[in-house]
């Protein structure tokens, strides 16, 4: 089990999210539990419940998981995969409001530090203007 | 209190972008102490362990960076930043 904050990169697109993750990995390192996922089954964009699910599984870490989400749907779905979580994990995923590629490298990298699931959401916010 | 400035030259090819900010902020908070990071040796300074700060300052190649530390191993954390800064962030990417 990781000490550290795990991070959800939610994409309309699987490129995106697959390459926000490597960005994540290449750049941070392999110290922050990481899951992704994009795009539909089929192979065009979009982005669901029950993969989502599985990218937080992934990524869980007793300490918390931030997910980065992109557009619209990537976020309802987000939400939506947080309240199917079982009730005890629920209140430590949360959705960040930031850009995803951006927030998921300064998200990660303040988890890398062991921060906690808030300073590693304040983090990425600190990128949206306000 | 255990107070340390430092300054080094940053020769790195692109300056303190995103990969370079992102070392230096985890080597940063490997430390207990306060390390502030300017571009003058009077400031204004930013906190070295926020990632967002660090990047915001997009401190361009040939800067001299100064650092400012406070605490316990703020001697240690200063060494280890300008050994960070001056050894081209290790691996020149």
């Amino acid at each position: 089990m990781s000490e550290n904050v795990g991070i959800v990169i939610v994409s309309h697109s699987a490129d995106v999210a697959r390459g926000t993750a490597l960005m994540v990995e290449q750049m941070v390192g392999r110290e922050v539990p990481l899951g992704w996922c994009g795009g539909d089954p089929g192979g065009g964009l979009g982005t669901s419940v029950e993969a989502i699910m599985a990218a937080i599984e992934r990524a869980w870490s007793e300490r918390g998981v931030a997910i980065l989400v992109d557009l619209g749907g990537a976020e309802t779905n987000s939400e939506m995969a947080i309240e199917m979580l079982p009730e005890e994990r629920r209140a430590r995923v949360v959705v960040c409001n930031a850009p995803v590629v951006e927030g998921a490298v300064m998200a990660a990298t303040e988890a890398a530090s062991g921060a906690s699931l808030e300073a590693v959401r304040q983090t990425a916010e600190e990128l949206t203007p306000v | 209190m255990n107070k340390h400035k430092a300054s080094v030259l940053m020769r790195h090819e692109v300056g303190l972008h995103a990969r370079p900010s992102v070392k230096l902020t985890k080597l940063a908070k490997a430390f207990e102490s306060r390390i502030d990071l300017g571009l003058s040796p009077d400031g204004p300074w930013v906190d070295a362990k926020s990632i967002v700060k660090v990047m915001a300052t997009r401190a361009p190649k040939d800067s001299t960076i100064y650092f400012r530390a406070e605490g316990a191993d703020a001697k240690a954390a200063l060494e280890a930043l300008v050994t960070l800064v001056d050894g081209d962030f290790q691996d020149g990417r």
